[in-house]
């Protein structure tokens, strides 16, 4: 008796069977636009800004001098009294608030999260046409979790060297091996009705905050 | 669950129903235009809108050409990243490999995506079967699931249903699934949106499983994509133990690059946002960092039927996007429910019947489900020809027979002979105009009957065109 093919050996070879006598496909033709947006540093930073505020994220802008007193204002002005920290998030970022620190460090579980009421991270990039940030995992961010739970996500954005215009331009730059979220403004459905409703399962609120000038 | 599609009736006796249900066409009509018109103005931010849709459709067509080929490095890249491959042949071979994967967890309840796969499968039902509760996540598959009900369209699966009508689902059905439904809640979108998040929370938080499809799978990476909106995609994701995705085959992009066209054209052919709010990518799997143990099921399941078929084969470039339901004067009236399967609308036209074969009445009917207007390749991000492969398939059911089509082809036969004889032509079209005052305002007969049911015949003029020609210019 000859053994039974698995199922993936039969279904490849249907799949090469039905493509056997096909033409090849023309080259993929990659003319399309790298990026719709001039080559402009402050206009792209304009832009996200643009697209970030046009899809309900709460943008802000500071300098690193003005960053802790900003992050400290929006986590107040919230009313998050406890906020989850990713290892490896730069100390001075949350040196003037007094919400409680949740540190990563080790593991919040599921439920643990659940109580935290914000998450503050930096991102991997920033993409201003489709008002976008993306987050890697690196340091700084934590894993995905963590901004996920929490109903207050407040993500800093250092500009230039962390925006770019594109999603062309963007993934070059990211590193498929590392787990990626791209965030478009805060959690949102339009299932019922096609009303939108911020907030179904992700957090409410995105607050991102541009930071420009040499922040480390 | 009365989820399936088993029994349904043909295309139009389907519709025929819907056609008459004044609330559901009205809320079609409204859904549609409303996400049609968004589209328009979020595909006119981008000027190289046609290079991207070309190159979108050349990826895929390599894709398919050499899927085996993909197929196989992809395999590689997510084995060599920590996951675990499984090939599944049909329904039955992938809903038993998940099956047997929950159960090995020792876990009765399983926390979902939304998922075209996993509805084309019948997978809730199945793990239902066997002991397992699924639970799906996104607030329209939540309503449609509570409810009992079919999805209806495929981005936004409960646009039949109304607010009270989700409130009333809601109040009834939530407690025997789980967290009730709070005390008196309103019909407000907002309020019932915090209904489910309270209602799924506890599930979220809980699951030791979760069940995906995906959008894209990179041959290169290994890495998938799951692009949504609500965030209940990224609590399955990484809140569980394990993560079982299920994929079509045809879901693989050859290159890591190739993301940057369709994540371009597909949130703004899809809900018309330039970004839709996440989008979750993971190679296999991560310390630390969401599940730790990461199955992929690739699944035929008729797949590779449409592949051999030259023309049909490019429905596979399908990013189910869902632009061509909204665009549809046909899909708008008679609605998602008629088309009897998971894949409605144009797309659903031409897919279904290759991924299921034409021997049923509703398989044979979807060819048919269409005015062939055109719409729905102009707004294709793939490009699709769906026109061209409705007519493709209407050939291959009239070939195999059926009752209705024998009438066609006759009907067709006859229409050749008169228009080869200008003498009969002339005298039936003066008989024709002499006669109008008795023409019935319905065709006799079946077919022709349902065809005028739905359409005003068109009035004949008073005189033949020819017979006028003749009097006034010659």
């Amino acid at each position: 008796m000859t053994p039974q093919p698995s199922s993936r050996d039969r279904i490849l070879a249907r799949v090469r069977a039905a493509v056997a006598d096909a033409p090849e496909a023309p080259a993929v033709a990659r003319d399309y636009r790298t990026s719709h947006t001039a080559d402009d540093p402050a206009g792209v930073l304009d832009l996200l800004h643009e697209n970030l505020a046009d899809y309900r994220a709460h943008v802000h802008r500071t300098t690193p001098d003005g960053l802790p007193a900003l992050v400290a204002r929006r986590l107040a002005e919230r009313g998050a009294r406890t906020v989850a920290v990713p290892p490896g998030l730069p100390a001075g970022w949350l040196a003037a608030t007094d919400a409680v620190r949740r540190p990563d460090e080790p593991r919040l579980t599921p439920y643990e999260l659940d109580g935290v009421d914000a998450v503050v991270t930096g991102c991997a990039l920033a993409i201003a046409e489709t008002g976008t940030i993306v987050l890697d995992g690196g340091p700084g961010q934590g894993r995905r979790a963590l901004t996920l739970v929490p109903d207050l996500h407040v993500c800093v954005v250092r500009a230039p060297e962390q925006v770019v215009a594109s999603v062309p331009l963007a993934l070059p730059r990211l590193d498929p091996t590392l787990p990626l979220t791209w965030i478009s403004g805060p959690s949102a459905t339009s299932d019922i009705e096609l009303d939108r409703v911020e907030g179904v399962h992700g957090p409410r609120t995105l607050e991102v905050i541009l930071v420009a000038g040499g922040l480390t | 669950m009365s989820g399936t599609f088993v029994g349904m009736p043909s295309f139009p006796k389907a519709a025929h129903e819907a056609v008459g249900d004044a609330t559901l066409r009205a809320n079609l009509r409204h859904a549609t235009h409303t996400i049609r018109d968004k589209r328009a103005r979020a595909v006119a931010e981008l000027d190289d809108w046609a290079a991207l849709r070309e190159a979108g459709k050349r990826i895929k067509d390599d894709t398919l050409r050499h899927l085996g080929t993909y197929l196989v490095r992809l395999e590689e890249a997510v084995t060599r990243a920590g996951g675990t491959v499984h090939w599944a042949a049909d329904a039955a071979e992938a809903n038993r490999i998940v099956t047997d994967l929950v159960k090995a967890t020792g876990e009765t309840e399983v926390v979902k995506v939304k998922s075209m796969a996993t509805q084309e499968i019948g997978l809730n039902e199945h793990l239902e079967a066997e002991g397992i509760a699924a639970y799906e996540t996104d607030l329209a598959e939540l309503i449609v699931q509570l409810g009992e009900d079919r999805p209806s369209h495929i981005l936004v699966p409960a646009i039949h249903r109304n607010r009270g009508e989700i409130r009333d689902i809601f109040r009834e059905k939530m407690g025997s699934w789980g967290r009730p439904a709070p005390e008196g809640l309103s019909d407000t979108p907002a309020e019932l949106a915090e209904a489910a998040r309270l209602h799924l929370r506890e599930k979220f938080l809980r699951a030791k499983v979760g069940i995906s499809g995906a959008n894209f799978m990179v041959a290169e990476t290994g890495t998938l994509v799951v692009v949504e909106s609500e965030g209940n995609g990224r609590m399955c994701l990484t809140l569980p133990e394990t993560l079982i995705s299920v994929v079509g085959i045809e879901k693989v992009v050859p290159t890591w690059r190739d993301l940057e066209v369709f994540l371009q054209t597909l949130p703004r052919s899809s809900t018309a946002e330039r970004m839709n709010p996440y989008t979750s990518m993971w190679t296999g799997t991560t310390d630390d960092d969401g599940p730790r143990t990461f199955h992929l099921v690739l699944l035929d399941n008729g797949r590779t039927d449409a592949l051999a078929d030259e023309v049909g084969r490019q429905a596979l470039r399908c990013i189910r996007c869902s632009a061509c339901l909204n665009v549809c004067p046909v899909y708008e009236r008679a609605g998602g429910h008629a088309y009897g399967s998971v894949y409605p609308g144009p797309i659903g036209a031409i897919l279904t019947p290759q991924l299921r074969g034409t021997t049923s009445d509703i398989d044979a009917s979807l060819p048919y489900a269409s005015s062939l207007c055109g719409a729905c390749y102009d707004v294709c991000p793939v490009a699709i020809d769906i026109p061209e492969v409705l007519v493709h398939l209407r050939e291959r059911v009239a070939g195999e027979g059926g009752k209705g089509h024998r009438l066609e082809k006759a009907a067709m036969k006859a229409a050749g002979w008169v228009l080869d004889h200008p003498s009969a032509l002339a005298a039936g079209e003066r008989l024709a105009s002499a006669t109008r005052k008795l023409h019935p305002k319905r065709l006799p007969g079946p077919g022709a009957r349902q065809w005028s049911d739905h359409r005003d015949l068109p009035e004949l003029p008073a005189e033949p065109f020819r017979d006028w020609w003749k009097k006034n210019r010659t």
